[in-house]
């Protein structure tokens, strides 16, 4: 009820064009009756401009008031005068309507082209999935949509292939693996605008296209990401129930089948990296790793979380270095050199195991070990400061400076085939 | 629908006095040794002793260590530092078990714009080696700290604002789902980071990793001894664990006596308690 009476307030406001700077709202107590006569002693005063959301009643049930900003040391006096019990319940109107009015501008714009959409802003599943079938439908000579499975609460895993031409090795993209990792899935909406607006106006992406195609998974964890937006911010794993425990969710990230279940993952399914109950049994897992062998011509893997500001490759889950090390640490210093170049965004880069922490059952380590020499993980902004509510304003920034590390990585893939 | 979002979004905000989440009757399963963030299992013991590389963990475990204490010492409504750069870093055993880091690195602080200048610091961290956790030791040194005190002027504006009597403020969920923290918040943002640095230093250990997710909730108390009282819930993060844990605690601030805080109580945080959305 209170909140029709603030939304007619807000109509009024829209409408009447009227500023409520420096009102605030008051929630008054009257204690016994000679206080519920001294409220609507104050209530007739016409030129104090009170506005009563709840009248004076009955004492004990709270009255609100909105106080235009010129009575308000009036009011304030006068109920402490009579030491009338009160809280502010709105600091200050305007600043509320100008929320609201920002909240409603988001809401309202549903765009009719991918020029139209608001890469500026984090978006919910269906409008990044709508998203992908515009760019679809607006570039169908370049892009298409393959889904590559289903998530456990049977929501598709998309997937968009950029391809020029048939037969091609493939590079891998995919972002939002962990759910609350907005910034990611937020980039990969950018990167796949991206691609289709340098595509014949960029030489080098050009070039890298007419001989790969390029497979971007904006949410690969679509009931986790779901689930940030409608319960729990903070959501990291799939949402798969686990027998036998009342807590839900697998990392998608310790679920796949390199040094699955050794140290740096968990055996409890209340945990955040809790492993799962064997390799590969999350489905959205699960469709990645098929799709990787049935093409069997991935030569790039990249997997993008937040936040850190890092480049990793193999391993996590063992000390032992990687074979390709020397060439995986130079070109990682080449991407981050370019990344930097932009906003001067620092990034640090060397192997899982020792610049973050030891992971067991990782994404790139699996590809690694599949012979996808160029398997890779970023984490992406802040390094702590915002983590993984990171502002909106920061994603375009954030994308742009990724997207050149991309494409040291994908440049140097097609330089140097296998 | 739209209808919908604006009332909600309306009551949401309309709070008075926001209760700390909800956890009655937490399904067994619920997760969290009180106190401390559980531990990705036996990770192996990489902490090395000599020169660190200071850009890899170890070291940075440790520069946060002492970031953290920075922030109880000399944290305000308008100075939070955050960790800028660590330049050298080096750890040996000590003969009472347990290892000391010696660190060199710089800080920034986050009220001063977007970057403001660096601040060189050196730090001794020791992790103590005890059968019952008990907090790291620092030792620090900042260059130029003293001359720090264009802040005053905004400290005592802003507890002037808020020390009357019938100052009730209240809020939840800072920043918000999409970064955004109102400018009437952003000082009590920061009182909460200064605040939970006291429980991130004392939770810390080589283990460990402590950054402050988000200000899950701010409900002013009234003041006492002259002192703003605020009663913060925040949720922290652990980056080894990836863990939320969630604190709520008491703390006190005036320009004079600085953030104190008064009472902590860890929250148990279970992913099935129904949470209203964001």
């Amino acid at each position: 009820m209170k909140g029709l009476l603030v939304l007619t307030a807000l109509f009024v406001a829209v409408f009447g064009k009227k500023t409520f700077e420096g009102d605030q709202v008051l929630r008054i107590t009257p204690k016994d009756e000679a206080q519920i006569s001294l409220l609507r002693e104050l209530s007739e005063q016409e030129h104090l401009g009170l506005d009563f959301w709840r009248e004076p009643v009955h004492e004990s049930l709270p009255v609100d008031v909105h106080v235009p900003f010129h009575s308000l040391q009036g009011v304030r006096a006068f109920l402490g005068y009579h030491q009338i019990q009160y809280n502010v319940m709105i600091m200050d109107v305007q600043d509320l309507l100008d929320d609201e009015e920002r909240e409603m501008v988001k809401y309202r714009s549903f765009p009719r082209s991918t020029d139209d959409f608001v890469y500026t802003n984090y978006h919910d599943l269906n409008s990044i999935y709508s998203f992908m079938d515009m760019l679809v439908a607006e570039n169908s000579n370049l892009v298409s949509k393959i889904v590559i499975g289903q998530s456990y609460e049977n929501r598709p895993l998309n997937v968009l292939k950029f391809s020029t031409g048939a037969n091609r090795p493939g590079i891998w993209i995919d972002t939002g693996i962990h759910s609350r990792e907005w910034v990611t899935q937020a980039s990969g909406i950018w990167f796949s605008k991206k691609i289709v607006t340098d595509y014949g106006r960029d030489p080098v992406l050009t070039d890298i296209l007419n001989n790969y195609d390029i497979f971007l998974e904006i949410v690969t964890n679509p009931d986790g990401f779901a689930y940030t937006h409608s319960r729990d911010r903070m959501w990291r794993k799939t949402r798969k129930p686990n027998s036998g425990s009342s807590c839900v969710g697998v990392d998608p990230n310790r679920n796949w089948d390199a040094g699955f279940g050794g140290a740096g993952s968990s055996s409890s399914p209340c945990t955040e990296t809790y492993r799962g109950p064997s390799a590969h049994s999350e489905p959205e897992v699960k469709a990645i790793v098929d799709f990787v062998k049935s093409h069997g011509k991935i030569k790039a893997f990249v997997s993008i979380h937040s936040y850190s500001q890092m480049l990793l490759y193999p391993y996590g889950y063992t000390s032992t270095p990687a074979k390709d090390q020397a060439e995986l640490h130079e070109l990682a210093r080449k991407a981050i050199t370019s990344l930097q170049s932009l906003y001067n965004t620092r990034y640090t880069y060397g192997s899982i195991i020792s610049t973050i922490y030891q992971a067991s059952g990782g994404t790139i380590d699996w590809t690694y070990n599949q012979g996808i020499k160029y398997s890779y993980t970023f984490e992406l902004r802040d390094t702590g400061r915002y983590g993984f509510i990171l502002p909106a304003n920061q994603i375009v920034p954030t994308a742009e400076e990724t997207w050149l590390a991309l494409m040291a990585i994908m440049e140097h893939t097609k330089n140097n085939p296998y | 629908m739209k209808t919908f979002c604006s009332v909600w979004l309306l009551l949401s905000l309309v709070e008075l006095s926001p209760a700390p989440p909800v956890s009655q009757e937490p399904p067994l399963a619920c997760t969290g040794a009180p106190g401390h963030a559980p531990q990705s299992e036996t990770a192996e013991d990489m902490a090395s002793t000599g020169d660190l590389e200071p850009t890899h963990y170890p070291a940075r475990r440790a520069a946060t260590v002492a970031l953290h204490y920075l922030n109880t010492h000399h944290g305000s409504p308008f100075r939070v530092f955050g960790l800028q750069q660590v330049h050298k870093a080096s750890a040996e055993d000590v003969a009472a078990g347990g290892r000391k880091y010696k660190l060199d690195f710089s800080v920034t602080d986050w009220a001063s714009g977007s970057e403001g200048p660096a601040l060189r610091c050196s730090a001794d961290v020791l992790f103590p080696q005890t059968e019952r956790h008990s907090g790291p030791e620092v030792q620090l040194r900042c260059e130029a700290l003293q001359q720090i005190n264009r802040t005053a002027q905004e400290e005592h504006a802003f507890y002037q604002r808020y020390i009357s009597p019938d100052s009730a403020v209240s809020a939840r969920d800072i920043p918000d789902s999409y970064g955004n923290v109102s400018e009437e918040m952003q000082p009590f943002w920061r009182l909460a980071r200064v605040a939970a640095s006291f429980i991130m230093l004392r939770e810390s250990s080589e283990r460990t990793e402590f950054n402050m997710a988000q200000v899950a909730s701010v409900a002013q108390q009234g003041s006492s001894e002259e002192q703003l009282m605020l009663e913060f819930v925040v949720l922290l993060h652990d980056f080894p664990s990836q863990e939320i844990i969630q604190w709520k605690l008491l703390a006190s601030w005036s320009p004079d006596r600085g953030v104190r805080v008064l009472q902590t109580e860890w929250q148990p945080r279970c992913p099935h308690a129904t949470k209203p959305p964001n």
